[in-house]
């Protein structure tokens, strides 16, 4: 018996140093590879007018009904991502506000939407595949019929999008899908085709990465073109060029996002949190992957258990029999 | 093996009824819920969209009820067969409370009817923690059931299946030590993924460890707490001795935890956080210093161990354990942006309510099943 209990300690051990050694695992796994065919959105604050258009065009693209919040049934006026609001406009100001795009007594806009991670938390957290990512284009997107509502994903994603309308009997999971409805007739997502000064741009994620570069490399205060809707369309307006902070969010962010913004304030005023290279999934599902790998781990405990309890069972067993044998020849009581 | 008896006696106790009338509430509220959605009844938002229902029902719930896995660990794998009486009042308890967590994650997802794609292999996401935690506590509920079915062959005197089942509770019991250790886990893996969401001080890669520790130590104290009430109103006895000498058992355990949990706290550098006298900081130190108590009361006074002092550890380490998950899964969960969550009134009914339903399906069981072992002569019944 103290030898059983050793071995067992013995194994016990062992399973704690496999979860210690896990770290090294959950380091090792490598961040998803960009799609080749990605899709996705540059969207550069300095170039946004706050006109709202992208707004309206997204509720008609996607028919997604109003959102009422200042008391009046009127006009659709959302503040920020809801179960009804897949994309939205918020603004940053600071003291009188007067100069765009300035930190200091200006404003500046910024476009909250699904940023389309690269390894996205979202799809890995959801247990049943109802988010999935292209293996192409790498939208993320959701299929109601499979979603069981257990919202993994609400708590799962880093930057709060997926949105669930608890107000609603039967609700379903509500997030940006780039408008591959309107991509797969060869269209563009609602968004980019009707933002007039192009500050939404819809494009291949690898030219939209040379654009930023582009765009980064341009002399505060000289005339440029800056495309519309798209990055390979032929239609482009000038403007003078603004002087962006060097960097462009969701390039690397948690190991990058195809929507990603240019802007010529910190990124941290719009509230968008400043991330590390890898993303949280790695960690997680690195842990995850290195014991239930194939689940030759969970199986081999098993059979230890198993065996370990049968022996013991059947022990037990022969002592009560035994028991109640001698119980019954001593007749005692 | 069985010397178990039912323990007979009136039903309709005063405990039972309070209980009942709780239920009934819980029930109006459920109902509530499924005609009108989720946000009728509970205070779940964007922003918090798991609330007690998760935390308390499925998270602090299931590790109350891992008194039946950590006495299977002990009795039938390490093979101490003493603590056999302490076997079966401990797989009920954690058979109602896997259940009701079971229930209750039905009235909080909220596609109930789509729940079938768990079991799509082509819908499947092996890379799913919550995935996993799903289909163990699934299959974890079956097998406590199973596990407990003997009491129910027994008392039927279903002579054919008991036979069946003798030959096969071997492989249930090896299971029913193996799902739990893989999902308890997975609880504390589960809220990796937060990441910046959840708190430094609880956001660390040593959750899986901790939630799996936090499972064997609450699983022991409440066989103790449950023992010590069950001997009290039952008239069982005085169990102390065998509780004293898990004590013993569980002083190793938690002793462990606080090892890693604090070590994991300074080495990541956020004691300064946790002394900060900030709300947070305040939770971890409450958090911890419940554990110390019971630490410190098995550990210093083992030789002295009175039924109130053991007792008292037990709940001290209940609580603390409880709070450790509550602070991972709701108090130390901060999505940014504003949002707040409080558990409305109805919400917290709910969890009442199975609760209530827990003690009464309990006192109803031990009258009618023989559950108990009268292992105390002095008080065997007559």
């Amino acid at each position: 018996m103290k030898i059983k209990r050793r071995d067992f300690l013995k194994g016990a051990a062992g399973s704690m140093a496999l979860l210690a050694l896990d770290r090294q695992d959950a380091q090792a796994r490598t961040v998803q590879a960009l799609p080749p065919e990605a899709l996705g959105i540059l969207y550069d604050s300095t170039l946004c007018v706050g006109c709202n258009a992208c707004m309206t065009a997204c509720k008609k693209a996607n028919n997604m009904p109003p959102d009422f919040t200042d008391g009046q049934d009127i006009w659709d006026q959302p503040i920020d991502l809801s179960p009804n609001t897949l994309n939205v406009i918020k603004k940053f100001t600071n003291g009188t506000g007067e100069t765009k795009d300035a930190e200091i007594n200006g404003h500046a806009f910024i476009k909250r939407q699904c940023l389309h991670c690269i390894d996205p938390s979202c799809v890995t957290a959801c247990p049943v595949s109802a988010l999935t990512k292209d293996k192409n284009t790498g939208i993320v997107s959701y299929n109601k019929n499979n979603c069981i509502g257990c919202r993994y994903c609400q708590v799962a994603c880093p930057y709060n999008i997926p949105k669930f309308d608890f107000n609603r009997v039967y609700p379903e999971i509500v997030k940006c899908q780039l408008c591959d409805h309107l991509i797969a007739e060869g269209k563009y997502p609602a968004c980019c085709s009707v933002c007039p000064t192009g500050a939404s741009l819809f494009g291949r994620v690898s030219d939209l990465i040379v654009e930023t570069r582009r765009r980064q490399q341009m002399v505060p205060g000289e005339m440029y073109d800056f495309p519309v809707t798209s990055i390979d369309s032929d239609t482009t307006h000038k403007y003078t060029a603004p002087e962006y902070v060097p960097h462009v969010y969701g390039k690397e962010e948690l190991g990058g996002t195809q929507v990603m913004y240019m802007s010529a304030v910190g990124f941290d005023k719009f509230g968008l949190p400043a991330y590390p290279k890898e993303s949280f999934v790695s960690m997680s599902s690195g842990i995850q992957y290195a014991i239930y790998k194939g689940m030759v781990y969970p199986l081999v405990v098993l059979a230890g258990l198993v065996f370990m309890v049968k022996k013991n069972k059947q022990q037990e067993d022969e002592k009560s029999i035994e028991k109640k044998h001698d119980k019954k020849e001593a007749c005692h009581e | 093996m069985s010397e178990a008896r039912p323990l007979g006696g009136r039903v309709f106790t005063l405990t039972f009824s309070i209980c009942l009338i709780i239920s009934g509430i819980a029930l109006y509220f459920t109902a509530k819920r499924f005609i009108f959605g989720i946000g009728s009844v509970a205070n779940l938002n964007d922003g918090y969209p798991w609330g007690i229902w998760i935390a308390y029902d499925v998270v602090v719930g299931t590790a109350f009820a891992c008194g039946g896995y950590v006495m299977a660990l002990l009795v039938y794998v390490i093979n101490k067969g003493e603590y056999h009486p302490l076997v079966r009042p401990a797989l009920l308890a954690s058979m109602f409370g896997y259940t009701l967590a079971g229930v209750s994650v039905f009235l909080d997802i909220g596609r109930y009817f789509h729940a079938y794609n768990l079991y799509l292999p082509w819908q499947m996401n092996f890379h799913s923690v919550m995935f996993e935690v799903a289909m163990c506590i699934g299959t974890y509920i079956l097998v406590l059931w199973l596990e407990f079915a003997p009491t129910f062959t027994e008392k039927w005197k279903l002579e054919k299946y008991r036979k069946f089942l003798d030959k096969i509770i071997f492989a249930l019991i090896g299971l029913g030590v193996l799902l739990p250790t893989m999902h308890q886990s997975s609880l504390g893996t589960m809220m990796l993924m937060a990441g910046f969401k959840l708190d430094p001080l609880w956001h660390s890669s040593t959750l899986p460890l901790l939630f799996l520790f936090t499972a064997v130590i609450m699983g022991f104290a409440m066989v103790v707490f449950e023992a010590t009430i069950a001997s009290r109103v039952y008239g069982l006895g005085n169990e102390t001795e065998m509780l004293a000498k898990i004590s013993r058992i569980m002083s190793w355990v938690l002793g462990f935890f606080l090892v890693i949990r604090l070590q994991n706290v300074f080495m990541r550098g956020e004691m300064g956080h946790a002394f900060s006298g900030s709300f947070l900081g305040n939770m971890f130190l409450i958090e911890n210093f419940l554990l110390i108590i019971g630490f410190v009361i098995l550990t210093f006074l083992r030789n002295n161990l009175t039924p109130r002092l053991l007792f008292i550890a037990a709940i001290a380490i209940l609580v603390g354990g409880s709070l450790f998950r509550f602070n991972t899964y709701i108090i130390g969960y901060d999505p940014g942006t504003g949002w707040k969550y409080f558990p409305s009134v109805g919400e917290q009914m709910i969890t009442y309510g199975l609760i209530a339903m827990e003690i009464a399906a309990y006192t109803l069981f031990v009258k009618y099943f023989p559950v108990f072992s009268a292992h105390d002569p002095a008080v065997s019944t007559k």
